[in-house]
């Protein structure tokens, strides 16, 4: 027998599909940690977003406090749109998303690596700074621990759809504005069920229906978006 | 007699028929419309409560259903274009999107004008409406990411992925926006309930809906039509076809 080459599959499907998600995972991290202040800039960009809003309305606080929840998703919904083209275009641009299609790991394995980075560097920094974001909307503290679970919760579903429409896109005319027309009106729900908690929990209402709905949203959104993901980058790839 | 539905899978097969169908359609859809619309406007009597306004729902519904339906019918063209990688299943998902993008848009501006009337408003932030204007968002992004892609083949494959991806999440987004917020009148039309309108009124309702399908299905194949020969240009048969030429 030949001596098995490095990086088989020949440790069963799992192991493989597990090898290639560590992969990519430890990859994109490594290169996104080397670009820190790109990272920077797309915080900084929530940041400004939700500063915006008071200037453009009210500085005052019952109607800020209203907002609030509302506004701070529709920064995170922003962002994650802003920083999508960071899961596949540079990689496509240089050639290495063909070389990882060839790979005997599965692309969908791959492909969730990919996403899982995007949303450590993009998703998670802004789960951290939305309590500060909070604070100078006045929400008080069980609305910003709400606010903040639900974020967790949903900021990967935004990265995992997101990356559907950043694979649609790749190498299309336009790409950036078209991305926001593909992806934006499948956030809604995830808008939704998130600032509808926060809503909830200042109406004194039970959350734990919109906290439930996110996270079978986000089991979904994992089982069945980097196999969508996949295939449109190897639509793309053609 | 068994029909070999395989024969019509190709373009050439199916541009003659499309082009007999389409008429026929276009016919059935004119008559039901008429009819419905003498029965609408000239037989159903006036409503008790919202006036004459009401009789916006003749066009309103039928629209609305058909925004969806459209929807999933080119969900199902677009899933056995993937699955089969026929070039003829993408072209009536591609035919489709257009209609469906006109009847949601129809569907809303209907609504707006029923609403003022009725709710003395144009736009009231209710679950349908809003998850009836999300719709129309899907079809307008399949459309542009179709027109931003120049290769039709991937155009085909890319598309085909985001209906799938929009079709899973079309019931998501309408029980999260009907959720969020419910002041739409309740469902007038139910299959388990007894319909709460005059019969008069239902009847008419519904021939409109079989025009509103009849006009869909005509607009589609000759849309189809019109991409097949832009597709196919190039090939032998188009150029059998009188008055073409092939294009080198």
């Amino acid at each position: 027998m030949a001596t098995p080459a490095p990086r088989s599959d020949d440790d069963g499907e799992t192991g493989g599909a597990l090898a290639g998600l560590a992969w990519a995972l430890r990859r994109d991290l490594k290169l996104a940690f080397r670009t820190r202040s790109e990272l920077a800039v797309q915080l900084l960009f929530y940041a400004i977003v939700v500063t915006l809003f008071p200037l453009a309305t009210t500085p005052e606080r019952t109607l800020l406090s209203t907002m609030g929840p509302g506004v701070l998703w529709v920064a995170a919904l922003l962002a994650s749109l802003l920083s999508l083209p960071r899961i596949f275009a540079l990689d496509q641009a240089d050639g290495t998303l063909e070389q990882m299609a060839l790979s005997p790991w599965p692309l969908p394995a791959i492909v969730s690596g990919k996403i899982l980075a995007h949303w450590l560097t993009t998703g998670l920094p802004v789960v951290v700074l939305a309590p500060l974001a909070a604070l100078q909307y006045g929400l008080d503290g069980m609305a910003i621990g709400v606010l903040v679970a639900g974020l967790a919760l949903g900021t990967p579903i935004l990265s995992l759809l997101g990356a559907i429409g950043a694979a649609l896109t790749l190498g299309v005319r336009g790409a950036g504005g078209l991305v926001a027309l593909l992806v934006l009106p499948l956030y809604v729900p995830v808008l939704i069920f998130g600032a509808g908690a926060v809503d909830a929990v200042r109406a004194g209402i039970a959350v734990d229906a919109n906290l439930s709905l996110l996270g079978a949203g986000l089991i979904a959104a994992a089982l069945g978006s980097p196999f969508a993901a996949a295939a449109a980058v190897r639509i793309a790839l053609d | 007699m068994a029909i070999n539905w395989y024969h019509y899978a190709s373009p050439a097969t199916f541009y003659p028929l499309a082009g007999r169908l389409a008429p026929w359609f276009a016919a059935i859809a004119a008559l039901l419309a008429a009819a419905g619309l003498w029965i609408g406007f000239g037989l159903a009597p006036t409503d008790a409560t919202q006036g004459e306004a009401y009789r916006i729902i003749y066009i309103h519904v039928p629209t609305a259903w058909m925004a969806m339906f459209v929807y999933l019918v080119m969900a199902f063209w677009s899933a056995l274009a993937l699955a089969f990688n026929t070039r003829l299943s993408a072209m009536m998902a591609q035919a489709l999107a257009p209609t469906g993008a006109l009847m949601a848009a129809l569907a809303l501006w209907t609504g707006a004008f029923w609403g003022r009337p009725t709710w003395g408003t144009y736009w009231a932030w209710d679950a349908r409406m809003t998850s009836t204007l999300i719709l129309l968002f899907l079809y307008l992004g399949v459309i542009a990411l179709r027109s931003a892609i120049d290769d039709p083949r991937r155009a085909d494959r890319a598309c085909a992925v985001l209906t799938l991806v929009g079709a899973v999440n079309v019931p998501i987004i309408y029980f999260s926006v009907r959720w969020w917020n419910t002041l739409h009148q309740g469902a007038s039309v139910s299959l388990t309930a007894a319909p709460k309108m005059a019969s008069l009124m239902l009847s008419g309702m519904l021939v409109m809906s079989f025009a509103a399908w009849a006009w869909c299905i005509a607009a589609a194949l000759w849309r189809v039509r019109a991409i097949i020969l832009e597709r196919e240009r190039g090939s032998a048969w188009v150029g059998t076809l009188p008055g073409m030429r092939v294009v080198p």
